[in-house]
């Protein structure tokens, strides 16, 4: 096995391409360093000089306005120039293959790319090959990393929660396609979250779930029992009617979170969502827009959250 | 030409000779084994001290990617990997461009590859034309032009009537059919074994069950018709428990490894490791440990090199969207020494799953060191570590999951039809 592609030689964060392998002081100093930032969010004048000077490129093979626009606002907060690129719509459909496209743009002077593509190991690719002073943050790859979210997911829980250490954590919904759900797991389980569990139908589990350190749940009334936190999933339009779900009624039914279900867990459990929501299908609209859904705070968050990672890998 | 090899330690494992002796050879056959025949006058001596002296290696599984790949590799360049790797036969399989479904194509192929005078080439015929799973070739025909066998490569044939009905057909003639077992259906769009790895990397997975479901067909079928099966390239501990069951049925069912598999696992994956992307995906460890023990306890007859040669921007991609597949001839006699060494088996038994299990499955008269038989040997020195690397590589594609590894085993001359095509 070679050594982790994320840290350099010195130990410190060169790219960040998954929350698999991260030691968690390097996790803790993403939340503590975007625990400073969420102060410059509020402010009137929203911005640091951090990254003046510094060219940030979003790198998106793959459609997405809400990823791409907080990396950009995140980017801009930290006084970098940001460069959009939205390849699906170009180079690669003239055959340009994905390093042809990233040596050209490194040769426009960029300091960091951030990429998504829906193949995974689309970023460790990109950052394997780039120049050694070019900075890769993974924004989803496929269905294996979308580390901004999970940290920006761990960031919410503990602003709330305070204490990784006691609390029984809840994924709900489309593990096997979700990026976002290894990229949870891996930062829950770094930071020493006691138990982790994934609910889902079984055609949405990868098979050996379990070795990611998770308790797995086919039913809700069970997996629910005690929970601290819920972390709901997107289902995905082409899944809800397909050989793995038969309907998006019956799933609903059986896996949406629903106020009766949300009571199972521990009253003052908090609700998750990396959006956008399907409401009616994995979260009813009184549980998303209910008390104890912190979904809009993790929004606000997941702006904080990216900055900190541009500030740390840009060296601050 | 009269050559003597002197003094190298000569096993045939057909015979059972392993012994510190000459070897003598004459117009391109093995005169002699130990003493001189009479009249022989050696033209050239070979000083085989320390060196092992056995047949040629017979491979089942080389894409020569000719005709019609050869920005991939050409015949030229990989008959000089097979050579230097000490490889004297090799099966071509058909899915080149055009597929190898019509008579003058293996005719010009194996015209081809004999003007080149290096390793023999036997063409594996395709099983169905274009290998489009419709209809059957003219498998008799192609016989009588020089296949030596028919399947499919790797591309499915999920019709099951048109499967039975070719084993049918091939049955009538007593042709062998080659099949890689794989259930098209829970294959699609897999690149990684259903496992850990995948789980954790995201990978589209391919469960065992592909290939076991694919078996039970393959089986039952062959006992249905009777043809005579070969299971290429299997992959995993329930696929060698199912072709063991068969064998002991007394089914003539036949069953190699690749080499690449026989010592790595999903988890040499790594960080998308493209060059760990093969056909069919490395599966788990307990998966690797049982192909190991299969071709000891002879329930895998022979070990193939699964030669696939691609270019390397196909390998400068994600994972999923990389080219599957290892240049591997030059790596066959490594690899099945690497084996033979861990699992303490016996040079002779070892060497005879490259050498004349093969050739037995094959149906040709090789890899065997018989007075009187074509002298296709290969000269190695066991000891010799050498680094596997893109400039000592002779095949074109240069893409192996063991580049940069130092591996144990050099081959040192390679002799075909009693000429020296290979030293180093």
């Amino acid at each position: 096995m070679n050594n982790n592609p994320q840290l350099n030689k010195s130990g410190k964060l060169q790219h960040l391409l998954t929350t698999e392998g991260l030691p968690a002081p390097i996790l803790l100093n993403i939340l503590d360093t975007a625990e400073s930032f969420v102060g410059v969010t509020e402010r009137d004048v929203k911005k640091v000089p951090i990254l003046r000077g510094k060219s940030v490129f979003n790198l998106f093979f793959e459609p997405s306005t809400r990823t791409r626009t907080t990396f950009e606002i995140a980017a801009k907060r930290l006084s970098a120039d940001v460069v959009n690129l939205n390849i699906a719509a170009s180079s690669q459909s003239k055959g340009e293959t994905l390093l042809d496209t990233v040596n050209n743009l490194s040769a426009m002077h960029a300091d960091m790319f951030v990429v998504r593509h829906s193949q995974s190991g689309a970023a460790h690719l990109i950052a394997r090959h780039v120049q050694p002073e070019i900075h890769v943050i993974n924004a989803g790859d496929g269905r294996h990393a979308h580390p901004t979210q999970g940290l920006l997911d761990v960031f919410t829980i503990r602003h709330y929660k305070k204490d990784f250490r006691n609390l029984r954590v809840a994924i709900v919904g489309d593990i096997l396609h979700s990026r976002v759900a290894r990229s949870q797991i891996h930062a829950l389980t770094t930071l020493g979250v006691p138990e982790v569990r994934v609910i889902a139908p079984k055609t949405l589990l990868p098979s050996k779930v379990e070795r990611l350190g998770v308790r797995v749940f086919h039913d809700m009334a069970a997996g629910l029992k005690d929970v601290d936190v819920l972390l709901m999933l997107r289902l995905q339009n082409e899944r809800m009617i397909s050989a793995r779900l038969p309907s998006k009624e019956e799933y609903f039914k059986y896996y949406g979170l629903t106020p009766e279900k949300l009571a199972l867990a521990k009253p003052d459990a908090i609700v998750l969502h990396p959006g956008p929501m399907n409401r009616g299908v994995e979260i009813d609209s009184a549980v998303a827009d209910g008390k104890q859904s912190v979904i809009l705070p993790q929004v606000t968050f997941g702006i904080a959250v990216r900055m900190a990672v541009m500030s740390i890998l840009a060296g601050h | 030409m009269d050559i003597a090899i002197e003094r190298g330690r000569v096993i045939d494992p057909n015979s059972g000779v392993d012994a510190v002796t000459d070897i003598f050879i004459s117009a391109g056959r093995i005169a002699a084994l130990g003493t001189m025949p009479p009249g022989f006058h050696a033209h050239r001596r070979i000083n085989a001290e320390d060196l092992v002296v056995c047949p040629g290696l017979v491979d089942l599984s080389a894409r020569l990617r000719e005709p019609g790949l050869e920005y991939k590799a050409t015949l030229e360049s990989e008959m000089a990997a097979a050579v230097s790797g000490g490889v004297t036969s090799l099966a071509c399989s058909p899915d080149t461009d055009p597929v190898l479904d019509e008579p003058g194509l293996v005719e010009m192929l194996k015209y081809r590859a004999k003007s080149l005078n290096q390793a023999h080439v036997y063409p594996i015929g395709a099983l169905t034309r274009g290998l489009k799973g419709e209809w059957l070739t003219e498998m008799a025909e192609l016989r009588d032009a020089g296949c030596v066998a028919f399947g499919q490569a790797d591309v499915p044939l999920p019709n099951t009537r048109v499967l039975m009905q070719a084993m049918q057909y091939a049955a009538t003639f007593g042709f062998v059919i080659w099949l890689r077992p794989q259930d098209a259906n829970l294959a699609d769009g897999g690149v990684a074994h259903d496992g850990e790895v995948a789980t954790r990397l995201g990978l589209p997975a391919i469960p065992v069950c592909a290939e076991t479901l694919a078996l039970s067909n393959i089986i039952l079928m062959a006992r249905e018709t009777g043809a005579k099966v070969h299971v290429c390239r299997i992959s995993s501990a329930e696929g060698i428990a199912m072709v063991q069951a068969a064998k002991r049925q007394g089914l003539p069912v036949t069953c190699d490894v690749a080499a690449n598999h026989m010592h790595l696992s999903e988890m040499d994956i790594g960080f998308f490791d493209t060059n760990c992307h093969l056909i069919p995906p490395l599966r788990g460890l307990s998966d690797r440990d049982a192909l190991r023990r299969g071709l000891l306890d002879g329930t895998i007859d022979a070990i193939c090199s699964d030669h696939a040669p691609v270019d390397e921007d196909a390998k400068l991609l994600p994972f999923g969207e990389a080219a599957a597949g290892a240049t591997g001839l030059e790596l066959l006699l490594p690899l099945t020494l690497k084996w033979q060494e861990e699992m303490k088996v016996p040079l002779a038994a070892a060497l005879a799953k490259i050498t004349v299990e093969p050739a037995r499955i094959l149906g040709v008269n090789a890899g065997h060191l018989s007075s009187g038989a074509t002298a296709d040997l290969c000269v190695f020195d066991p000891d010799q570590y050498w680094r596997v690397e893109t400039t000592v590589l002779k095949s074109q594609g240069k893409n192996t999951p063991f580049l940069g590894m130092e591996l144990q085993g050099r081959v040192k001359y390679t002799l075909v039809n009693g000429n020296v095509v290979h030293e180093a």
